[in-house]
């Protein structure tokens, strides 16, 4: 069983108020609050188990090396890895799908080589391919999602041609909701011989990921976004990708011998990990991932599940808003904007003073705005403590907006 | 200093207890204020720093400072048309004297002053003071 209640204790940001109402927090597509065992977790480190990693001999260098290298297997445990070494740890899904881009990818494609990408990925999957399109002419082919914000696998797969040399594809929309089939994309390809990349950003933190069963090549996680620290994350490589990939940040940790004219590296997954990580911030991630295990990955899915029907529901009644996505089994996410002339930003501001925090504007997901033929949307995007009442309050504050702009 | 224009604005400010009926003014100013020509919307009276899109164009009529402005969001609408009654008609040296935070605190607008908030206000306003103060030096 379930219990919200118990969940949001958890929390202690969640019983602050915000311009004297009980804060709401919506913003989770953007990043999420921590529990108290992470902040614990990120306050005992700093107070009694700091020190570098992989440097020392002593004590607390051993103990800080301990803890930071044992989030690899709690990653692993979380995405269900066949092997930690495949865990590369890191600051977020930026680096990640930059990794892939600059050490996978560069040194691979040539003029004319096509990526496949869906028209709903984040920047932090698009940017990186568009430095291999400017600088070494690689094409994006650019796969459209239909009426109600689905990806159909088939159509990805249809793109592929003798050119395509990766697919980058998002698990769950930012900005839709829409659950990806990653699944049946990566088994078409597979049979084509194309690399999947999966940006799990958002996916991670909504479902179960199990990435042998997706049959993936790269899945990236943002630790922010999973309950955790800011500036902590991974990115699993299936071992072969890794074989075939170039180091991409260069520096201590990531090397075996380094002489005047010969440099060689460490093993994988730490040639892949340069200078001084995220210490603390990855023992916090580990903490974070531990806490959504503790209360079943599937549990929290469900929770959310609930809220999303709810929050569908309820938002279905408001005649003058515009969901935007209507995927059949969409996450608790929802972009919209409203009738008339009032901005997602006027919107968000009138949200803010009933105390629900929001996100408006583009959602750093431009080939989608325009896809929409937007330019921004407010979004309310739910997590593992929001509750049935918090969409009422959400409602309310709504109705009040639209009452204001009319 | 600030117009008499402005003072109004004040008096009927003391008037609104809640921060509804105040945005409710705000938004209002803005639907009341006459739209700006598509053709004035170019980059030279487009501010940035705004996460809306917000327009501001002056004339210097005899001296005296007068804008015209736009945004896309409602509210920024309705600052824009506060603004307008702050500074419109005042000579250069005046537009430069008036101490817009302490101005708009008498609102209890002050927030949105803020340099991490995205409105734009204080873009705005830095703006306003540019045009005033590259006047005076031509």
């Amino acid at each position: 069983m379930y219990d919200v209640e118990t969940v949001r204790a958890d929390f202690p940001i969640l019983s602050r108020e915000v311009n004297g109402k009980p804060l709401v927090y919506l913003d989770n597509g953007a990043s999420a609050q921590k529990p108290q065992v992470v902040i614990d977790a990120v306050t005992n480190a700093y107070s009694h188990e700091y020190a570098n990693v992989h440097r020392g001999l002593h004590t607390l260098s051993n103990i800080a090396t301990e803890k930071y290298e044992g989030v690899r297997g709690i990653i692993a445990r979380f995405l269900n890895a066949a092997d930690e070494r495949e865990v590369v740890l890191n600051t977020g899904t930026t680096q990640g799908i930059n990794t892939v881009a600059y050490g996978w990818a560069m040194p691979r494609l040539e003029p004319g080589d096509e990526i496949i990408l869906s028209v709903m990925e984040h920047h932090a999957n698009i940017v990186p391919w568009h430095f291999l399109r400017e600088r070494q002419g690689v094409v994006i082919r650019w796969v459209d999602v239909d009426e109600k914000g689905d990806l159909d696998p088939q159509a990805v797969l249809d793109a592929i041609g003798p050119r395509t040399k990766l697919i980058a594809v998002t698990h769950l929309s930012n900005v839709l909701g829409t659950v990806v089939d990653v699944k049946a994309i990566c088994a078409g390809a597979r049979e084509r011989g194309v690399p999947v990349l999966v940006d799990g950003s958002q996916g991670a933190v909504h479902m179960p990921v199990d990435v042998q069963e997706i049959g993936c090549d790269f899945y990236a996680i943002t630790g922010h976004k999973l309950y955790g620290p800011s500036g902590s994350g991974a990115i699993w490589i299936r071992r072969e990708r890794m074989e075939e990939m170039r180091p991409f940040i260069g520096g201590g940790d990531m090397i075996r011998e380094v002489h005047k004219d010969s440099v060689t590296y460490a093993e994988p997954p730490m040639k892949f990990e340069a200078g001084t990580p995220g210490i603390v911030q990855t023992i916090g991630l580990g903490v974070a991932l531990n806490y959504m295990m503790g209360l079943g990955v599937a549990n929290i899915a469900a929770h959310e599940a609930r809220i999303a029907a709810y929050a569908k529901s309820r938002l279905e009644g408001l005649n003058w808003l515009h969901v935007q996505g209507r995927s059949e089994g969409k996450a608790a996410i929802f972009s919209f904007t409203l009738d008339g002339a009032a901005h997602p930003h006027d919107l968000s501001t009138i949200l803010d003073k009933k105390g629900v925090a929001v996100r408006a504007g583009h959602h750093c997901a431009g080939p989608l705005m325009d896809h929409l033929g937007l330019t921004a949307t407010c979004r309310a995007s739910f997590g593992l403590y929001n509750t049935e009442a918090e969409v009422d309050v959400l409602v309310e504050a709504l109705e009040l907006a639209h009452d204001l702009f009319a | 200093m600030a117009t008499q224009s402005f003072e109004e604005v004040v008096e009927d400010f003391e008037f609104l207890d809640d921060w509804e009926d105040r945005y409710r003014y705000v938004i209002e100013q803005g639907k009341e204020m006459s739209p700006l020509d598509d053709a004035l919307k170019v980059p030279a009276t487009k501010v940035e720093g705004c996460a809306s899109q917000v327009w501001l164009h002056p004339r210097i009529d005899d001296g005296r400072l007068h804008f015209d402005g736009e945004s896309d969001a409602m509210i920024v609408r309705g600052l824009i048309a506060l603004l307008r009654r702050l500074y419109n008609g005042l000579t250069l040296d005046e537009v430069l004297a008036v101490d817009a935070r302490a101005e708009m605190a008498r609102l209890g607008l002050n927030e949105h002053l803020s340099s991490q908030r995205s409105n734009g206000l204080r873009a705005m306003i830095e703006r306003i003071r540019s045009i005033a103060a590259e006047a005076e030096r031509a």
